[in-house]
C-alpha cells in the first residue's frame, strides 16, 4: 500500500473548504491560500515522484467503498500534467480575488476549494462512475461562483452554463450506463482496452461527444462560454478557461479515442469540420468584440478548435501538440483574463474603448500583457508556439485541408490579439481616469511572474512537460492506429514495384519524415 | 390463526396503539400534546421494531393468502412508519394552539392502511388498505377547520379520491370477472394466458386508480391544490409516506398480479412515466408557492420511479426501492426546511420570492435547502444522483434506451426550476422579510443529518442499500 498521495490532494482542499465556511473573511482568504499552496507543493512532489517511462498508471489507489463502483485513483502522464496545471492555477486564482472579492468571502473561498477538489478528481479518477461524479460536480461550485460574484447579467449566465453542460453530461450518462452494462466493469484502465462492438462504438462516441464538445467547447455548442466568461469574476474566468475547458479535451483523450477507436476514426471528419469552423469563425467573431473578456473567451474557443483537430489527427505530434496547447492555453488564457481583471479592478469596465495608452502609466503591466498576447498568438519562444506548431504538424499529416484552415485561424488570432493590445495599451493616453490608474502592485506581480515564467519555460524547453506524456501518447496512438482514416497528405515514395508490406508502411512514419 | 396473527404483529400493534392514542387524546384533552404524541410515536416505533426483526424471514402469507409478509413489504413499511413518526413530531410546533389529538391518531391509522397497501396480495386487501389511508388523508387535508384553503384541499382530495376509488373498484371487478379471483397469483395466471378485452380494461382501470394515489400524470390534478391547501405537516406527510405505499403497491400489482402481461402494461407505465416527468418539470416552472412547486417536484420524481417499474425487472424494482428511500429523506428534509421558514410573527413563509437572499439570513437552512434541491435534480455528487442512475441503468438493461434518454433530457428541464429556487436564495437581493428565530434543535438536527447524508456521505451506504433492496425486490420475482 503506497501513500495515498492523490487522496491527500483531494482531502486538503476539501477540508479547507469546510473550514472556510465557519471563519471570517480574512481567515478564509489565508486558509484558502494555505490550502492551495500545500496542494501545489504536493503537486510538485507528485511530479518529482512520477517515474517517467515507468508504469502507465502511477500513484494508484483503490478502495471498494461504494459497492457498485470504487474509489479508484491514479494518474498517467497526461493526467499528471493537467493536475499540475490545476494546482498551479489555484493559488493564483485565490490571490487574484484577494481584494476584488469582498462579498461573502468565506463561501467564495469554499467554492474555489471545492472546485479544486473536483478538478483533481476528474483527472485522477480511474473509475468511470467516479469520473462522472467529479465531472458533474464541477457544475455546482461554478454555478455559485458565476451567480453570486459575477457581473450584471450573472444569473442568466449561471443558468446557461449549468443547463447547457448538464444536458451534454446526461447524454453521456446514458452511454456510461450502456458501457458499464456491456463491459461489466467501471474500471477505466480495463475499459481502455475493451473492444466495444462496432456499431455500439458510434453511438457511445456520439454520446460522449455531446458532453465533451459542450465542455470543450466546440462550435456550435460554444455559446455558453462567452456568457459565462464575461459574467464570471476574474478568478472564475481564470479557472474556467484554465482548467474546466481542459476537461473536455481530457475526456476525448481518456475516453472517446482509446475506448471507441473505430468510431473516432470514422467520425474524424466531423471533428475536423467543426474544429475548422470554430477556428475561423470564432476568430472572426473575436475580431469585432468590444468587450475584452468576450474577446478572450472567443479566442479560447478558437484555441480549443486547434486542440480538437490536433487530438483527432490521431498521431504523435498532433496529440502531443494538442496537449501542449491545452496546458499552454491553461495558463496563458488565465493570465490574459487576469490582465483584464487588473484593469477592470481599477476602472470597473471591460469596454476596450474606455482604455488606451496604458503603456505610459502602467509599463510593467504592458510588458506582461504583451508577453501573454504573444504567447496566445504563438510567437516562438513562448509556450503557444510549441503547441500550435506540433499540433499543426500533426493535423497536416492527417489532413492538409484542416491544417490549412487552422493556420488561417492562427493568423486571425494574431490579428485580434494585436488589435486588442493596440487599443488597450498603445495609443494616446487621453482619458483622465485611465491616466490615474496605478501600475501593478506586489500582489499582482506575484501572480504575473509565475505565469510569465511558465510561459517562457514551456516555450523554451517543452521537453519537461512532454517527457511524462510521451509514452501515454504513444500508447494512445498505438491503440487508434488501425482505425485512423487515411490521410491526404501522407508522403508516398512513388509506386512500389515489389515489396508487398510497404503498403502498410505508409501510415507509419518517423518524427522527421515530413 | 394464531400463526396468522403473529405474522401481522406490526398491524396489530398499530391498531392497538392507535386506539390507545385516541383514548389518551380523548381523556387527557388536546392540550396533553406530549402524552398522545408520545403514545403515537411509541406505537410506530414498536411497529418499526416488529417489522425490523422479521424482515429477514422467508415470505409468508396470512389470512388465506390475502396478505403477505415479506421483505418487500417490510422495506416499504420501515420507510412508511419512519416517515410517519417524523410527520407526527413536526406537527405541534406548526399547529401551536390548534394542535389536536386526532392528528397523530389519524397518522397512525393511515400508517396501518399504508402497511396493508404495501403487503396486499389480494385486490380486496389492496382496496381496504388504500381506502383506510385515503380516508385518514381526507380528514388530515382539512385539518385546519377554520382555514378555507385547508377545507378546500380536503374536499378536492375527497371528491377526486372517491372518483379514483371508483375506477379502481371497477377495474378490480373486471379483473375478478375475467380471472375468477381477486388474489394476485390467480390474476397472474389469467394474465399468462391469452389477454382479452376484459382483462385489459381491468388492468387499465386498476393502474389508473393507483396512478391517482401516486399522482402520476394525467391523474395528478389534485396534487398541487392539495399540497398547497393542506397544513404543512400534512403536506409533508402526503409527499412522503403515502407516496412510498402507493409506489410499492403499484410495483406489487404490476409485477405480481399482472407480471405475465408485461406487454400490456409496460407501455402504459412508460407513458405515465414520461408524462409525469415532463409535466412535473414544465408545470413547476412559474410556480410562486413553494408547496405547489414541491407538488410538481413530487410528480416529476414519481415519473422517475415509474421508469424503474416500467423496466419490469428485479433491477428496476431495486432501483425503485432505493429511489423511494432517497426521495423520502430529501422530501422530508425539504419540508422541514420550509417548516422552519417563518417570519418574526411566526407565520409560515411559502412565497418563493420571499426566499430571496435567504442564504444571508439563514445560511444553514439555505445550504440544506440547496443540498435537497440539487439532490432532487439528481446532480452528483449529491446522493440524489444515485437512485436516478439505478433507475436509468434498469431502463437501459431492459432495452428501454429511448425512455432513458427522454427521461434524462426532461430532467434538464426539471433542473431548471430547482436551480431557480437556489438562485432566489443565493443570488437575489435580500427580500423584505423579517425572519423569525431558529427552529428547535430536533428539527435542525434532522435537517442537518438528512442534508449530510444526501451530500457525499450517502455513497458510503450504497452497498448496504443495494443489499437491502435486492433482498426486498427478490421476493417479487
Amino acid at each position: 500500500m503506497t501513500f495515498p498521495m492523490l487522496s491527500l490532494m483531494l482531502a486538503v482542499p476539501f477540508v479547507a473548504a469546510i473550514a472556510c465556511l465557519f471563519v471570517d473573511a480574512r481567515t478564509a482568504r489565508w486558509t484558502a491560500l494555505a490550502a492551495t499552496l500545500i496542494n501545489l507543493a504536493l503537486g510538485i512532489q507528485l511530479w518529482l515522484g512520477f517515474d517517467v517511462g515507468g508504469a502507465q498508471w502511477q500513484y494508484v489507489e483503490r478502495a471498494d467503498v461504494f459497492g457498485r463502483f470504487a474509489w479508484a485513483l491514479g494518474v498517467d502522464g497526461m493526467a499528471l500534467m493537467l493536475i499540475l496545471l490545476s494546482v498551479f492555477l489555484m493559488p493564483l486564482c485565490i490571490l487574484a480575488s484577494w481584494e476584488a472579492v469582498t462579498k461573502r468571502v468565506p463561501l467564495y473561498m469554499a467554492m474555489f476549494l471545492i472546485m479544486e477538489v473536483v478538478m483533481i478528481g476528474v483527472f485522477a479518477a480511474q473509475d468511470l462512475i467516479l469520473f462522472y461524479i467529479f465531472f458533474e460536480a464541477g457544475l455546482i461550485p461554478m454555478y455559485f461562483i458565476i451567480g453570486i460574484w459575477g457581473g450584471a447579467n450573472r444569473k442568466y449566465a449561471a443558468f446557461k452554463f449549468f443547463l447547457y453542460t448538464l444536458l451534454g453530461s446526461l447524454v453521456m450518462l446514458v452511454a456510461i450506463i450502456a458501457m458499464v452494462l456491456e463491459a461489466g466493469t467501471t474500471d477505466i484502465p480495463t475499459l481502455l482496452n475493451y473492444d466495444f462492438p462496432r456499431e455500439m462504438q458510434t453511438w457511445l462516441w456520439l454520446a460522449f461527444f455531446a458532453s465533451f464538445a459542450v465542455k470543450m467547447p466546440m462550435w456550435p455548442v460554444h455559446t455558453w462560454l462567452p456568457d459565462a466568461h464575461v459574467q464570471a469574476p476574474t478568478a472564475g474566468s481564470m479557472i474556467l478557461a484554465g482548467v474546466l475547458l481542459k476537461m473536455g479535451g481530457y475526456g476525448f483523450l481518456r475516453f472517446s479515442m482509446p475506448m471507441f477507436p473505430d468510431a473516432s476514426g470514422e467520425l474524424m471528419w466531423l471533428v475536423f469540420a467543426l474544429s475548422m469552423v470554430a477556428v475561423v469563425y470564432t476568430s472572426l467573431v473575436a475580431l469585432v468584440q468590444g468587450d475584452m473578456k468576450k474577446l478572450i473567451a472567443y479566442s479560447s474557443v478558437a484555441h480549443m478548435g486547434i486542440v480538437t483537430a490536433g487530438l483527432f489527427a490521431m498521431n504523435q505530434q498532433g496529440i502531443e501538440g494538442a496537449l501542449i496547447v491545452m496546458l499552454s492555453h491553461g495558463f496563458v488564457s488565465a493570465a490574459l483574463f487576469f490582465c483584464v481583471g487588473v484593469i477592470y479592478d481599477r476602472l470597473h469596465t471591460r469596454e476596450i474603448d474606455r482604455y488606451g495608452g496604458l503603456a505610459v502609466n502602467m509599463p510593467a503591466y504592458a510588458i506582461f500583457f504583451l508577453l501573454f498576447t504573444m504567447a496566445s498568438i504563438g510567437l516562438p519562444g513562448t509556450s503557444g508556439f510549441v503547441g500550435e506548431f506540433l499540433s499543426l504538424a500533426g493535423i497536416y499529416e492527417a489532413s492538409s485541408w484542416a491544417a490549412f484552415v487552422c493556420t488561417i485561424g492562427i493568423i486571425l488570432g494574431a490579428a485580434y490579439m494585436l488589435y486588442l493590445y493596440r487599443r488597450v495599451v498603445f495609443g494616446e493616453l487621453t482619458k483622465d481616469d485611465v491616466r490615474a490608474m496605478p501600475d501593478l502592485n506586489a500582489r499582482e506581480w506575484s501572480i504575473m511572474v509565475p505565469l510569465a515564467a511558465l510561459t517562457l519555460w514551456m516555450g523554451v524547453y517543452p521537453e519537461s512537460f512532454l517527457a511524462p506524456m510521451r509514452k501515454d501518447v504513444a500508447t494512445l496512438v498505438a491503440r487508434v492506429a488501425d482505425s485512423r482514416a487515411p490521410s491526404d497528405a501522407a508522403l508516398t515514395a512513388g509506386k512500389p514495384v515489389a515489396k508487398p508490406d510497404s503498403t502498410h508502411g505508409s501510415a507509419h512514419h518517423g518524427g522527421g519524415s515530413q | 390463526m394464531t400463526n396468522d396473527l403473529a405474522l401481522v404483529l406490526p398491524e396489530i400493534l398499530l391498531t392497538i396503539g392507535g386506539l390507545v392514542t385516541l383514548m389518551i387524546a380523548t381523556f387527557a384533552g388536546d392540550r396533553a400534546v406530549a402524552a398522545y404524541q408520545g403514545a403515537a410515536v411509541l406505537t410506530l416505533g414498536a411497529a418499526i421494531a416488529a417489522v425490523a426483526v422479521s424482515i429477514d424471514n422467508p415470505p409468508a402469507t396470512a389470512f388465506m393468502g390475502t396478505i403477505t409478509v415479506d421483505a418487500f413489504g417490510g422495506f416499504a413499511k420501515l420507510l412508511i412508519y419512519a416517515a410517519s413518526i417524523i410527520c407526527i413530531l413536526i406537527a405541534p410546533r406548526f399547529f401551536a394552539r390548534g394542535m389536536r389529538g386526532e392528528y397523530p391518531v389519524l397518522i397512525v391509522f393511515a400508517a396501518l392502511g399504508m402497511g396493508m397497501m404495501a403487503s396486499a396480495r389480494d385486490m380486496l386487501t389492496l382496496y381496504i388498505g388504500l381506502e383506510m389511508t385515503s380516508l385518514a388523508g381526507y380528514v388530515l387535508a382539512s385539518f385546519m377547520r377554520t382555514d378555507s384553503r385547508s377545507a378546500e384541499a380536503g374536499l378536492k382530495y375527497f371528491v377526486l379520491g372517491a372518483l379514483a376509488s371508483g375506477m379502481l373498484l371497477y377495474g378490480i371487478s373486471l379483473l375478478y370477472g375475467f380471472s375468477g379471483s381477486t388474489a394476485f397469483d390467480s390474476i397472474a395466471v389469467a394474465f399468462s394466458g391469452e389477454l382479452n378485452m376484459g382483462l385489459i380494461l381491468g388492468l387499465v382501470f386498476v393502474i389508473a386508480g393507483v396512478s391517482f394515489k401516486i399522482s402520476a400524470v394525467p391523474f395528478h390534478m389534485w396534487t398541487p391544490d392539495v399540497y398547497e391547501g393542506a397544513p404543512l405537516p400534512v403536506t409533508a406527510f402526503f409527499a412522503s409516506a403515502p407516496k412510498v405505499a402507493a409506489v410499492a403497491l403499484m410495483t406489487r400489482v404490476v409485477v405480481e398480479a399482472m407480471g405475465p402481461g408485461i406487454a400490456a402494461w409496460q407501455q402504459i407505465i412508460i407513458f405515465l412515466a414520461l408524462a409525469s416527468i415532463i409535466l412535473g418539470a414544465v408545470g413547476a416552472i412559474g410556480q410562486k408557492n413553494i408547496k405547489r412547486l414541491l407538488a410538481y417536484s413530487s410528480i416529476n420524481n414519481v415519473g422517475f420511479m415509474l421508469i424503474g417499474i416500467a423496466a419490469g425487472t428485479q433491477a428496476g424494482v431495486e432501483a425503485v426501492l432505493a429511489y423511494l428511500l432517497v426521495y423520502l429523506v430529501t422530501t422530508l428534509g425539504t419540508f422541514l426546511v420550509i417548516l422552519n421558514l417563518r417570519d418574526a410573527d411566526g407565520a409560515p413563509v411559502e412565497d418563493i420570492r420571499s426566499l430571496a437572499g435567504l442564504s444571508e439570513r439563514h445560511g444553514g437552512l439555505a445550504a440544506a435547502m440547496a443540498v435537497f434541491l440539487f439532490s432532487l435534480a439528481g446532480i452528483p455528487p449529491l446522493f440524489g444522483f444515485w437512485p436516478k442512475y439505478l433507475v436509468f441503468e434498469a431502463a437501459v438493461l431492459a432495452d428501454l434506451v429511448p425512455l432513458a434518454v427522454a427521461g434524462m433530457v426532461a430532467s434538464v428541464v426539471g433542473a431548471y426550476y430547482y436551480l431557480a429556487i437556489i438562485k432566489t436564495m443565493y443570488f437575489d437581493d435580500v427580500a423584505d422579510v423579517q425572519w423569525g428565530a431558529k427552529g428547535p434543535v430536533l428539527e435542525r438536527g434532522l435537517i442537518a443529518v438528512s442534508a449530510l447524508w444526501l451530500s457525499i456521505v450517502g455513497y458510503l451506504f450504497i452497498q448496504p442499500l443495494a443489499g437491502a433492496t435486492a433482498h426486498a425486490a427478490a421476493v417479487l420475482f
